[in-house]
C-alpha cells in the first residue's frame, strides 16, 4: 500500500488565522485527511516538538509554515522544519513578508519594555521585574526564548520553496494551492518552479476589483471615517487610501467590496521591489493638485494639505510587508560606542 | 529535581509550555505554565491611526478576530464620544453572535472534541478534528462543517471577511444590511439554534451519560473556588456585546459591578520573569499567590464564569439549559440566584449553553426590522483623546483602551485580553491536575500528560491573544525613570 | 569623523540638472566630491524605491535635482516628483532617516553654481549626522545570535 504523503503545519509569531482559514475550506478538509498523514500540527493535533526531532530529514513532504520569525524559538523551529521537510511553504503574510508582527520593526525594544512592564497602565510592578531568558525558581531553571529586535520573514532565515500569501490566505486560493501539491504527490504532476507564489495572481488587485474605475484626479485624501464613499466606485479615486495598485490579486478584493481600502496583505506584485515605495508612487500619481503655473511654495502647501490625512504612511503602506521592505526596520539610535563596536 | 516538559501545548491557540517538577518521592513539587511568545501590539500600535485598530488588532488572534474588531469599534466610539445609530449596534451584535456560534463550535469540536469524543488516551494520530468526524460519522461531521461554514459566511456578509473582518468604524459600520442579506442571515441563525441543541444533546449522550465523566467533572482535582467575571445587561443576564462587568465571589455574592470605563479600579496585572504573559487579579482583593478563595484576587473569565455571574439567561432555551446545568451539578440557590460552579471541566457545558444563547440572540437580531436601516454612519465631532471599549470575547472579558493625540493617532495602548484574565487560574488548574495524576511509580504516558493539558483546554486558551505584548529583545539594562524623566533605578538582565 | 566625506547618490535630470553639473564641471569649479551622479531623463523618473535602495546600499544621502517648477521639459514631471517626495519624506522620518539625508532641489541648465551650492549645502548638513551605514547598523542585528545576517 502506498504511503500517504506527510503534512505539517506550524505557527511561529502568528495569530492562528492561517490555521482557521485552512479549516475554512469546508468539506474539502476531509480530502486533505484522505490524501495526507498529519505528522505535526499543534493547532489540531497532539504531536510535540520531540516527535518532530525524531523524524528523519525530509520525512515531511509538505510543511505549511505560518507566522513571522521574532524569537529564538521561532528561528529554531524554522530551521528544524526546514531540515525535516522536503517542501517548506511560507504560508500566509507573516511568513511571507512579516505582516502585522513586523510593525514592531518601527519601534525599539527599549521603548517596548518600558511600555509593557514598567509604565503599563494596568500593571503594578514597583520592582521593575521583566521576563528573562533564564529564571531560577526554587525547583530549577525556567527558560524563555530570546526576542529579537527585528521581525523577519521566513525566507530571511531559511530557504523557502513556495509562498502562499494573504492575511490570511482565502480558502478558495488555499485549496487551489493544495491541489497543486496533491496533483504532484498523488498524480505525479510537475511541481511549479521553486520560489513560485501560489494562490495569488500576477496582476494588481485592481484587476479583480468590481468597483468602477474612472480617471483618477484626487483633490485630497480622507481617512476612512471622514467620508461615506460611493460603494460602487473605486475607493482610491474618492480619496480613500487603497493599496490595490501595489498588491497582488487573488483575494477577490473582499475589503474594497466591503467599502474599506485594501491594506496589501496579499503582498507585493512581481516587479514591485518595495510595497511602501510602490504605494508612495501610486498615491502621488493619483493626486491631482499642483500645477506648473503655480509658485513652488504654493504647490508644496497644496500637496501637504491634500495628503495631511495620511497620518501614518509607513504603517499604512507597509502594513503587511515591513520585513521584506528595502529598509526593513526603523533605525535604532546609534550611540558613539555602538558605532565603534561595529560588526 | 526531575522535570517533565510538555512542549508545545496542543489543541489550543498559540504557544504554551508546561514544566512539572517532581521531588524525590516522585510527587509533584510544582508545575509552571509558561507562555514563550510575544509580539507587542501595545507598543507597535503607537503611532498608528486609531481607526485602523479594528483591522490591526484583528491580528492579535485569528480564532477571535471578531472579538478584537468589536472591542476596538467600541473603543473608537468612546474615543470620538459618539453613540452609534441603533442599526450599527444591532449589526455589530448580529455579526458578533454569528462569531460566537462559530468560535464556540470550533473549540468544542476541533480543539476539545478529540478528548471528549475519542477519550484522552486515544492514539495521537487519531486525536484530531478529523478523528472526531470519523468517530461521529459522516452525517454529524457534515453538520459540524456546515455550522462553521455558514457562520463564516454570515460574518463575511456582514463584516467583509471571515478571518480579519474590516467593517468597523468609529460610530459606524462600513456597509448596511440589505433585506436579501438579512434573510440569508435569518436562515443561518435558525439553523444555528438546531445545531446548538444537537450539540448539547451530544454532550449529554457522550459526556454526561457516563458516571465516570461526571465524577471527573465534579472532582476536587479540577475544581478551584475563585471569583468569577462576566459582562451582563441591566437585568444581570449575559450579553457579549455590551453591558456592565459583574464579579461574584466564590460563594456567589456580588463583589462588584462596574462600567468598563472603570476597569482600572478593579483589575491590576503582575509580572513574573519566567513567562511573557502577565497575571491580572482583582486589585482591591490583592494578589495572594496562585491560590483560590475569597482572600485571593485570582478570578476566572470564561463561559463558566459568565454563567456564574448571571441571574438568568436572556433567551428561553438557553435559560432552560442554564437551569439544568446548575441543578445537575448540585448548585443551590442563594438570594434567588444559583451559587457558582467551580468545576473547571464544566466550562465545556457552559460553552455550549452560550452557543445556544448566541444562536437565539442571532435570530432575535436577524428578525429585528431596524437591522436593515441604511443609517450606519455617525457624524464625528469630538476631538479624540481617550477611549475604552469592552466586550466578552469567547475566552473572557476583553478590554481595549486607547489614548491618542488630537489627530486621532495613538500615543498609548492598553489591552487586557480574554485568556490573560485566566493566566493564574490556568496555572492553578495545571498544578492541581498534575498533582492528582502524577504519583510515585506512575509512568507519565502521553495519555496522562494529555489529561493535564485537558485541564488547560477547558479554558479554550488563546495564547496569541494573551501575548499581544512586548516585542524586541531585552536590552542589557533598563533605566527606570520617574515622571520627570529622572532615573530612579536600573534593572539589568543578561540577553 | 573630521575626515568623513558623505556619500550622496544624485539623480540628475537630463535637461536641466545634469547640464548644470556638466557646466560646473567644465568650469573646473570645485565642489563637494561625495556626489555620485546618475542621469535620468526627468526627476519624475526617480521611483521612491531607488531612494530606498541607495540608502540601503551605503549612501549617506540622496539628492534629486530637477528643473524648476514651470520649466520641466515634460511639462509637469517635476511636480510629480514633488508629490512623491512629500510622502516619501514622511515615510523616511518614520524609519529614523533624518530629513537632511534625502533632498529635492532645482537647477536650470545654466545654473552650474546653483547645482554646486546644493551639493555643498547638503554635504555640510550631512557631515555632523555621520555616516548612515544602513546595512551595518540596521540590517545587521546587534544582539542577535551569529549567523542571522542579511
Amino acid at each position: 500500500m502506498k504511503l500517504k504523503p506527510k503534512l505539517a503545519m506550524y505557527w511561529a509569531a502568528s495569530c492562528g488565522g492561517c490555521e482557521v482559514s485552512l479549516l475554512n475550506v469546508g468539506e474539502k478538509i476531509l480530502m486533505v485527511d484522505r490524501v495526507f498523514d498529519i505528522v505535526f500540527f499543534p493547532c489540531i493535533a497532539d504531536f510535540k516538538y520531540k516527535d518532530v526531532e525524531a523524524l528523519s530529514d525530509d520525512h515531511i513532504d509538505l510543511c505549511l509554515f505560518n507566522g513571522a520569525i521574532r524569537s529564538s524559538e521561532n528561528q529554531e523551529l524554522a530551521e528544524l522544519l526546514r531540515r525535516k521537510s522536503r517542501l517548506l511553504v511560507a504560508y500566509g503574510s507573516c511568513a511571507h513578508e512579516g505582516c502585522i508582527p513586523a510593525l514592531s520593526n518601527l519601534t525599539t525594544a527599549a521603548d517596548t519594555l518600558e511600555a509593557v512592564f514598567v509604565s503599563n497602565f494596568s500593571t503594578a510592578n514597583p520592582g521593575g521585574v521583566v521576563p528573562r531568558t533564564t529564571t531560577r525558581v526554587p525547583e530549577g531553571d525556567l527558560a524563555l526564548p530570546l526576542l529579537y529586535d527585528t521581525v523577519r520573514a521566513l525566507d530571511q532565515i531559511v530557504r523557502v520553496d513556495y509562498y502562499i500569501p494573504g492575511c490570511p490566505p482565502e480558502p478558495p486560493r488555499i485549496w487551489e494551492a493544495l491541489e497543486v501539491f496533491v496533483d504532484a504527490f498523488v498524480g505525479g504532476a510537475e511541481l511549479p518552479a521553486v520560489g513560485s507564489v501560489l494562490g495569488a495572481t500576477d496582476l494588481a488587485l485592481c484587476e479583480e476589483c468590481p468597483l468602477e474605475r474612472n480617471e483618477k484626479r484626487v483633490p485630497r485624501f480622507f481617512r476612512p471615517h471622514e467620508i461615506v464613499p460611493d460603494p460602487k466606485v473605486c475607493l482610491l479615486e474618492q480619496g480613500i487610501v487603497c493599496s490595490g495598485p501595489a498588491t497582488r490579486g487573488g483575494c477577490g478584493a473582499l475589503c474594497p467590496r466591503a467599502g474599506m481600502g485594501c491594506r496589501g496583505c496579499y503582498g507585493l506584485l512581481q516587479g514591485v521591489v518595495d510595497q511602501g515605495a510602490g504605494m508612495v508612487a501610486a498615491v502621488a500619481a493619483v493626486l491631482g493638485v499642483g500645477s506648473p503655473q503655480e509658485e513652488e511654495s504654493a504647490i508644496e502647501q497644496t500637496i501637504e494639505r491634500a495628503t495631511s490625512s495620511i497620518v501614518d504612511p509607513a504603517g499604512t503602506f507597509y502594513r503587511h510587508s515591513l520585513a521584506h521592505s528595502l529598509l526593513r526596520r526603523r533605525r535604532p539610535s546609534i550611540t558613539p560606542n555602538e558605532a565603534d563596536e561595529g560588526s | 529535581m526531575k522535570r517533565i516538559t510538555i512542549d508545545p501545548l496542543t489543541r489550543l491557540e498559540g504557544h504554551g509550555r508546561v514544566e512539572i517538577f517532581l521531588n524525590e518521592d516522585g510527587e509533584v513539587e510544582n508545575a509552571y505554565f509558561i507562555v514563550p511568545e510575544l509580539r507587542g501590539f501595545e507598543q507597535f500600535c503607537v503611532g498608528r491611526p486609531a481607526e485602523e485598530m479594528p483591522r490591526i488588532t484583528n491580528c492579535i488572534c485569528g480564532l477571535c478576530p471578531e472579538a478584537h474588531h468589536i472591542a476596538s469599534a467600541k473603543a473608537l466610539d468612546s474615543l470620538y464620544q459618539v453613540d452609534p445609530p441603533p442599526a450599527v449596534k444591532k449589526i455589530r451584535e448580529l455579526f458578533y453572535s454569528a462569531f460566537f456560534v462559530l468560535d464556540h463550535a470550533t473549540h468544542f469540536f476541533a480543539l476539545a472534541g478529540p478528548d471528549l469524543f475519542l477519550g484522552p488516551d486515544a492514539p495521537v494520530a487519531e486525536r484530531t478534528l478529523l478523528g472526531v468526524v470519523r468517530k461521529l460519522g459522516a452525517e454529524t461531521g457534515k453538520q459540524i462543517i456546515d455550522a462553521r461554514m455558514r457562520n463564516g459566511h454570515a460574518i463575511q456578509l456582514l463584516g467583509g471577511r471571515t478571518v480579519h473582518p474590516v467593517a468597523a468604524l468609529p460610530g459606524g459600520w462600513s456597509k448596511p444590511v440589505t433585506e436579501e442579506v438579512r434573510k440569508e442571515i435569518e436562515t443561518i441563525a435558525r439553523a444555528n439554534v438546531e445545531f446548538a441543541l444537537s450539540a448539547l444533546e451530544l454532550y449529554e449522550q457522550i459526556v454526561l451519560s457516563s458516571g465516570a465523566n461526571v465524577a471527573l467533572i465534579v472532582s476536587d482535582d479540577y475544581t478551584d473556588r475563585t471569583y468569577s467575571m462576566g459582562m451582563v445587561d441591566s437585568r444581570n443576564r449575559p450579553n457579549f456585546y455590551d453591558g456592565l462587568i459583574r464579579v461574584v465571589d466564590p460563594d456567589g455574592g456580588e463583589y462588584a459591578k462596574y462600567s468598563p470605563r472603570d476597569y482600572r479600579d478593579y483589575v491590576e496585572e503582575r509580572v513574573e520573569p519566567w513567562t511573557y504573559l502577565k497575571f491580572p487579579y482583582l486589585r482591591r482583593v490583592g494578589w495572594d499567590g496562585f491560590r483560590d478563595g475569597p482572600a485571593s484576587g485570582v478570578y476566572m473569565a470564561t463561559p463558566l464564569s459568565r454563567l456564574n455571574v448571571a441571574d438568568s439567561m436572556a433567551t428561553p432555551r438557553a435559560q432552560a439549559c442554564f437551569e439544568k446545568m446548575y441543578e445537575t451539578l448540585g448548585s443551590k440557590k442563594q438570594n434567588g440566584r444559583y451559587q457558582p460552579i467551580h468545576h473547571r471541566l464544566a466550562t465545556h457545558w457552559a460553552r455550549l449553553i452560550e452557543l445556544l444563547y448566541a444562536a437565539e440572540r442571532m435570530v432575535e437580531l436577524a428578525t429585528d426590522p431596524e437591522v436593515t436601516d441604511p443609517n450606519v454612519r455617525a457624524r464625528l465631532t469630538a476631538i479624540p483623546c481617550e477611549g475604552i471599549g469592552c466586550v466578552e470575547a469567547p475566552r473572557g472579558t476583553l478590554t481595549h483602551h486607547y489614548w491618542t493625540d488630537e489627530n486621532g493617532v495613538l500615543t498609548k495602548v492598553n489591552l487586557i485580553v480574554g485568556t490573560t484574565n485566566n493566566h493564574a487560574p490556568i496555572a492553578m488548574s495545571i498544578k492541581k491536575a498534575a498533582r492528582s495524576l502524577i504519583k510515585k511509580g506512575v509512568v507519565p504516558s502521553q495519555g496522562l500528560l494529555n489529561r493535564i493539558e485537558m485541564a488547560i483546554r477547558c479554558y479554550d486558551p488563546c495564547l496569541s491573544c494573551a501575548t499581544h505584548t512586548l516585542p524586541g529583545s531585552m536590552p542589557l539594562e533598563v533605566a527606570i525613570r520617574d515622571s520627570r524623566g529622572i532615573v530612579i533605578g536600573r534593572v539589568a538582565r543578561e540577553p | 569623523m573630521s575626515s568623513y566625506e558623505p556619500v550622496i547618490v544624485g539623480f540628475l535630470c537630463n535637461w536641466c540638472a545634469y547640464r548644470a553639473a556638466d557646466l560646473v564641471g567644465m568650469a573646473r569649479s570645485p565642489y563637494a566630491p561625495g556626489i555620485r551622479a546618475i542621469r535620468v531623463m526627468c526627476s519624475s523618473r526617480v521611483d521612491p524605491a531607488f531612494v530606498l535602495k541607495a540608502l540601503r546600499e551605503g549612501a549617506d544621502g540622496v539628492l534629486i535635482v530637477g528643473c524648476h517648477p514651470g520649466e520641466c521639459h515634460y511639462v509637469d514631471g517635476n511636480i510629480k516628483a514633488m508629490r512623491r517626495f512629500a510622502l516619501l519624506r514622511r515615510v523616511l522620518s518614520q524609519f529614523g532617516v533624518e530629513g537632511e539625508r534625502v533632498q529635492l532641489a532645482w537647477a536650470a541648465a545654466s545654473e552650474g553654481n546653483a547645482f554646486a551650492e546644493a551639493v555643498n549645502r547638503m554635504t555640510e548638513q550631512l557631515r555632523p549626522l555621520g555616516p548612515l551605514r544602513w546595512a551595518e547598523s540596521v540590517l545587521r542585528e546587534i544582539r542577535a545570535p551569529a549567523g542571522l545576517d542579511e
